[in-house]
């Protein structure tokens, strides 16, 4: 591996390890927003992964009553989830065309493939809103039991990596309108495709997490050791 | 598209500053925000000071000053410990060093995401006021020790339950929002905007350890986060994550269920990686620093990278050790004191590679190398008390004694902060282009340096006896005999002298930038890039007209056959001066090294 390879450099020695070494390397990996936003999709997973943990290991406390697996439970029939989920699954989709068109430099492309992006989510985040006043109408506040509490927390989270999403987002396009500026926009567009890409993954998890009946997280815990 | 790295890229359009406010104040120069950073930190961290001095005062002399309550003492005791290692040491190692010293040392003429980097400094400043607004509060600060565990921690009856716990919680979230816009852009600069020729192996140590500690921090930092979230919910709308069932004031709460522990995991799975976030950057400064004032090259580069590297990753799997006594499962304490135990070889190879690099080293004693040097002892003397209490039946008699408190203070505390002085005593020239008053310096680090030691080594002993930590007065007991209370005494008093000692750092500095004696562009005679820069202090921008190439490590320091005793990162092989033939040793010649050459 490369990485190894680096730390086993003898810098000491004249002219061996990387003397004609240059970072102007034109390969797409040295765009460093790409960097950046490798690392910050490191620490966003961080963030559910410990809130993941904290939820299995709660799940297994008497008080925990989990959200699907009998009749009466609200996710036993999420129908309202699977629709916020191909909501978002068409988000992404839609944004990931508008990055094509705009390599391909075709303006009305990319702006239905925007506008699309953009509705889709809102429509995501509404039904996830949706979702909150159902539970709220059943009952299921936010503090009446930990599986409603870490349902609210984690879509809530999720919710708001969106928002920031949209805000980015909105700093690639609103330039665009003066600038006309392909490049910049492919560009943005490309970082922006992947983090809807990785939101719509990182949901796709917490679905099946929040939506398990107790049969699965008790199953989940004994092999995680809990 | 034609591409330009980020470095080469010319910045005149993008923020070049024209007016005083965008040029020291809305700045998005790196070193003016390195400044900021620095200043702010050293301001809170003065608080601190002040409050350990109170804290040390009621120990000392008991039921002698009114003002300190129980109350006051246990947030004096909080804010104390937050603040100076989050607001002050992670912030002054990363946002102050950090930031200045990696675009120079790598050469870059700035950070990657300059916009960014200012609002993290911003955001950093709100956090601080945050936190500094919940001494003006209804209640005060919060007093629930700064791991701020559940329940008690926003129960009634622990001081500032109702205000301070809420702000110290919300301004660790700011601060974990300032930190990641920073820390995104330390690890890409480092990854990306590095000069022709500066491989990752030629990056100097500093460099390694920031890098490393950064991605520590964008990692450990989340846990804080995610724990201080569930944990404002509990206490705002009532939420069960961490709080069990429990009768508070003679009335039962309607909590039910929730997992003390489980925030223990998720804080020290923060905390301990924390620990590291500051060690590290003053293990990679301290190995600079050592190099240059020893005029030898670091005895075994690699290793400290291989090193820094080893503790990064391994730093991630011994939190549970600050957990022996908190009633999980004995087997994890097997496995965590293992673990403990296994990162301190690479910590014990960095502490015998800095003494070997000494060895037989052109040792100059100027004020950088004696606060260096000074580290080494503390640095060891707080590692070898870690081994004692990294064995769970040592830690078990020992646990939440002195015996902690001295331990942690030696090796997160006064280690630290002798690299950090060394380090401002070591770049203050070039970043202020003024000499500091020598003297002065010496005077700092020999009142500093035994200081602690009359401070903190007794406390060892205290620990041994048995004495708890967290007290605010011991009262009578059976097995603390009363000379105790005279040791404590005598501590609080060198405690005092400590702290007013560092007044002679403040006036030196303050002096010194008006008065102090013009520096030249590199007065230590060091390799690395930011002493090679064409003025001092740098200007916008670091490098004029054309960036520097590396073409060489970044400690060939007393090279056979040179005529100095340095060559810098960016000098070329032909254009090293050779030493003339008849020459038995390669003496430096500018009259800055009275020692002479090394043996």
């Amino acid at each position: 591996m490369s990485f190894f390879k680096t730390l086993a450099e003898k810098p000491w020695l004249p002219q061996t390890a990387g003397a004609d070494f240059e970072l102007e390397n034109p390969e797409p990996f040295r765009i460093p927003e790409k960097t950046a936003l490798k690392f910050f999709l490191g620490i966003v997973s961080v963030i559910f992964f410990l809130f993941t943990v904290t939820f299995l290991s709660r799940t297994q406390y008497p008080d925990f009553q989990a959200l699907a697996g009998e009749a009466w439970q609200p996710f036993t029939d999420a129908t309202q989830l699977w629709i916020n989920t191909a909501g978002l699954l068409l988000a992404s989709i839609s944004l990931h065309l508008a990055a094509i068109y705009s390599r391909k430099q075709n303006q009305s492309g990319v702006i239905v493939g925007l506008v699309a992006a953009m509705v889709f989510t809102l429509f995501f985040i509404f039904g996830q809103i949706a979702v909150w006043n159902q539970l709220n109408a059943l009952g299921y506040f936010m503090t009446s039991n930990p599986a409603n509490s870490y349902f609210y927390l984690f879509t809530a989270v999720h919710g708001l990596h969106l928002i920031g999403g949209l805000i980015a987002l909105m700093k690639v396009v609103v330039p665009f309108i003066s600038n006309r500026s392909f490049e910049a926009m492919t560009k943005g567009l490309d970082l922006c495709k992947t983090y809807w890409h990785f939101l719509f993954l990182v949901w796709i998890l917490l679905f099946v997490l929040l939506t398990s009946s107790s049969e699965t997280y008790n199953t989940i815990a004994v092999l995680c050791g809990f | 598209m034609s591409y330009v790295a980020i470095a080469d890229q010319v910045e005149e359009e993008s923020h070049h500053p024209t007016s005083f406010i965008s040029k020291y104040v809305w700045s998005q120069d790196h070193k003016v925000i390195a400044i900021q950073y620095s200043v702010t930190a050293i301001f809170v961290g003065l608080v601190a000071l002040v409050l350990s001095g109170l804290m040390r005062l009621q120990l000392g002399f008991p039921d002698s000053f009114s003002f300190i309550d129980p109350s006051a003492y246990y947030q004096f005791v909080t804010m104390h410990g937050m603040i100076m290692v989050i607001y002050l040491l992670t912030a002054l190692f990363l946002g102050g060093f950090g930031n200045y010293l990696i675009p120079l040392m790598i050469g870059a003429r700035d950070m990657v995401f300059p916009f960014l980097n200012m609002l993290s400094y911003w955001v950093y400043l709100l956090a601080v006021i945050v936190l500094m607004a919940s001494f003006f509060v209804p209640g005060g600060p919060t007093g629930a020790g700064w791991t701020l565990y559940p329940p008690q921690a926003i129960l009634e009856g622990t001081p500032g339950a109702d205000w301070g716990i809420i702000l110290m919680l919300a301004s660790l979230a700011i601060f974990i929002v300032a930190f990641t816009m920073g820390g995104l852009n330390y690890v890409t600069t480092v990854l990306q905007a590095r000069a022709k020729g500066m491989t990752l192996m030629r990056m100097p140590l500093s460099v390694w350890g920031i890098f490393v500690a950064t991605i520590l921090g964008l990692l450990a930092f989340p846990a804080l986060l995610v724990s201080a979230i569930m944990m404002l919910l509990d206490k705002i709308i009532g939420t069960s994550f961490f709080m069990p069932a429990i009768i508070s004031m003679g009335e039962q709460m309607g909590y039910s269920g929730g997992s003390p522990i489980l925030f223990q995991h998720l804080f020290w799975f923060f905390g301990h990686p924390e620990v590291y976030i500051v060690a590290l950057p003053a293990f990679g400064m301290v190995s600079d620093v050592i190099a240059t004032h020893a005029r030898k090259n670091i005895f075994g580069y690699r290793q400290m990278v291989w090193a820094i590297v080893a503790i990064g990753g391994l730093s991630f799997i011994v939190w549970a050790h600050h957990m022996y006594v908190s009633g999980m499962n004995p087997y994890f304490g097997f496995f965590f004191a293992t673990t403990t135990l296994i990162i301190a070889i690479p910590t014990a190879i960095k502490v015998y590679n800095w003494v070997l690099t000494l060895w037989k080293g052109n040792i100059h004693l100027t004020a950088p190398m004696m606060f260096a040097i000074g580290f080494i002892f503390t640095f060891t003397h707080g590692g070898l008390t870690g081994l004692f209490l990294g064995n769970v039946v040592v830690d078990l008699p020992l646990s939440d004694t002195y015996f902690v408190v001295a331990h942690f203070h030696m090796v997160m505390g006064v280690s630290p902060i002798m690299v950090l002085f060394a380090a401002i005593y070591h770049w203050f020239p070039k970043v202020s282009g003024k000499h500091l008053n020598e003297g002065l310096s010496k005077a700092h680090f020999w009142v500093t340096f035994l200081g602690t030691y009359a401070v903190y080594l007794p406390m060892h002993y205290l620990g041994f006896l048995g004495v708890p930590r967290r007290y605010y007065a011991t009262g009578d007991t059976d097995f603390i005999p009363a000379s105790a209370q005279g040791l404590n005494a005598s501590i609080t008093v060198a405690a005092i002298i400590v702290g007013v000692a560092q007044l002679i750092f403040i006036y030196n500095v303050i002096h010194s930038l008006r008065k102090g004696k013009k520096a030249e562009p590199n007065p230590w005679g060091a390799t690395t890039l930011e002493w090679q820069t064409a003025d001092t202090p740098p200007q916008h921008g670091n490098w004029g007209a054309n960036l520097p190439v590396v073409h060489r490590w970044a400690y060939d320091f007393s090279v056979p056959g040179a005529k100095h005793d340095f060559i810098p990162q960016n000098m070329a092989e032909q254009d090293v001066e050779k030493a003339s033939p008849d020459a038995s040793n390669n003496t430096d010649e500018d009259g800055e090294n009275p020692q002479g050459a090394p043996a």
